[in-house]
């Protein structure tokens, strides 16, 4: 049981998607105008996470690596439809805010990022514990840029007002242009904390803070694997496969 | 045609490209926003092949919508079908181009494989279903929307040219500039709402 822990310490912490690795930039920016938002968003994706990393580690020696990516697609896109159909059913209003993003999960690219990278070579309960804690990394860093937001446009928390009168709301934060100065803000943080850490001689190779570089004069044009995949976690993958492999000769 | 018909698709077409934007208010398609947007002409190819592919992907994605998915009352289906004939779509247009028209494919191919996994093509099939759209109106909003991001894309790329020699802080050098100057647009694009 203590690697699941570790893998839920890993998506909460080490490796949040949202806060270290910058990944799923479109659903963070869009859904976080409130607390509230953030936290639906972050569990339905949670949810849908969890689901396709058990199915595709099961599925795993069934799955032919040619068309791995079409099949994990084709698994996360009926959990989306499933998980939107319980939606409507059950949290209306929910999925009304959320609309068109909640279909849009399908192109989240951490759930595909984990898929390809976790889910595709490892066993069950590690596969399940790794989605569950990248989903409550997504959770708590959405929550948060939610609760941001809304304390700033709005003077509020989860819909109750908690700023006095005397405070005028800067209104911006809570429509579209507060999102993109919100992770302005979040990059221009990880860029300090890189420069605090490389001066200090610790690891700051798994901070994010978005790719700058032109994607024309990028040499993985047709995957981009710094913004959809996690580059540290596919080392891992080959390191786990590798002792895997070593494992089964022992065998 | 009817004039109210003529107004409605008038309506889509300013409300889809200027008023609620695709990247700048919706935030879809960000991803080649900010990587394809350093320069000016890139910029422009990329917002061409946007164009191209979401009008052909709203097209394919409305007929069969309406005489696959509503003739066998699976429209719950929308999301797997759409997202698999989106990816087999971009893939087909590449290689017809590659065979049929190589002065096109030489002037858009290079931008096709970023945009399968643009969400903005899986985002405006989607929303052509919920707002209930028609056919023809669905391809009008699909063009709309992709119009809306080469008008984004290009604007940034202008801007991000001007900015390449200026004397930024060290923490927001690259990303946290470009963002702040897509948050400072999308102000701007605030100001489209008043014409509808």
């Amino acid at each position: 049981m203590n690697k699941a822990g570790e893998r839920l310490y890993n998506g909460l912490i080490k490796e949040n998607p949202t806060l270290v690795l910058m990944l799923g930039m479109c659903p963070t920016l869009a859904v976080t105008t409130s607390a509230i938002n953030g936290l639906g968003m972050g569990l339905t994706t949670l949810a849908v996470l969890a689901l396709s990393n058990l199915i595709i580690s099961l599925l795993r020696n069934i799955i032919p690596d040619r068309v791995r990516i079409p099949a994990f697609i084709v698994i996360i896109a009926s959990f989306v439809t499933a998980v939107q159909l319980l939606l409507e059913a059950y949290i209306p209003a929910l999925n009304k805010s959320l609309g068109v993003y909640i279909p849009l999960i399908v192109v989240n690219c951490i759930i595909l990022g984990r898929a390809e990278s976790y889910a595709y070579t490892n066993p069950v309960l590690p596969s399940l514990f790794d989605g569950i804690g990248m989903g409550l990394g997504f959770t708590f860093a959405l929550t948060c840029i939610g609760a941001l937001r809304e304390l700033l446009g709005a003077g509020a928390l989860f819909g109750r007002t908690i700023l006095p009168d005397s405070v005028e709301p800067i209104r911006i934060f809570g429509q579209a242009p507060g999102a993109f100065f919100v992770l302005a803000a979040l990059v221009a943080l990880q860029n300090y904390l890189k420069k605090i850490r490389k001066a200090a001689g610790k690891s700051y190779e798994k901070i994010g803070s978005g790719c700058s570089e032109d994607c024309m004069n990028c040499k993985d044009r047709d995957g981009c694997s710094r913004r959809f995949y996690d580059e540290n976690a596919s080392t891992e993958k080959k390191k786990s496969s590798e002792a895997q492999n070593s494992g089964e000769e022992g065998r | 045609m009817d004039m109210g018909y003529v107004k409605e698709l008038l309506v889509i077409l300013i409300g889809s490209s200027l008023v609620s934007n695709v990247v700048l208010s919706q935030f879809l398609g960000l991803c080649p926003f900010l990587g394809v947007s350093r320069k000016t002409n890139t910029a422009a190819g990329m917002g061409a092949a946007v164009i191209f592919v979401i009008t052909l992907a709203s097209a394919v994605a409305g007929v069969i919508y309406k005489f696959i998915l509503v003739r066998f009352h699976v429209e719950y289906l929308k999301t797997i079908v759409f997202i698999l004939v989106i990816a087999a779509l971009v893939q087909f247009v590449e290689m017809f181009l590659r065979k049929t028209m190589p002065a096109l494919y030489e002037a858009l191919g290079v931008y096709l494989p970023l945009i399968t996994t643009n969400c903005a093509v899986l985002g405006v099939a989607i929303t052509n279903v919920q707002k209930e759209y028609g056919i023809v109106t669905g391809i009008v909003n699909g063009f709309a929307t992709a119009v809306g991001f080469t008008v984004a894309i290009v604007i940034l790329a202008g801007i991000r040219e001007k900015l390449e020699y200026n004397d930024i802080p060290e923490s927001f050098k690259g990303m946290p500039t470009v963002l702040l100057t897509a948050g400072l647009m999308a102000i701007a694009f605030c100001g489209f709402s008043g014409l509808l």
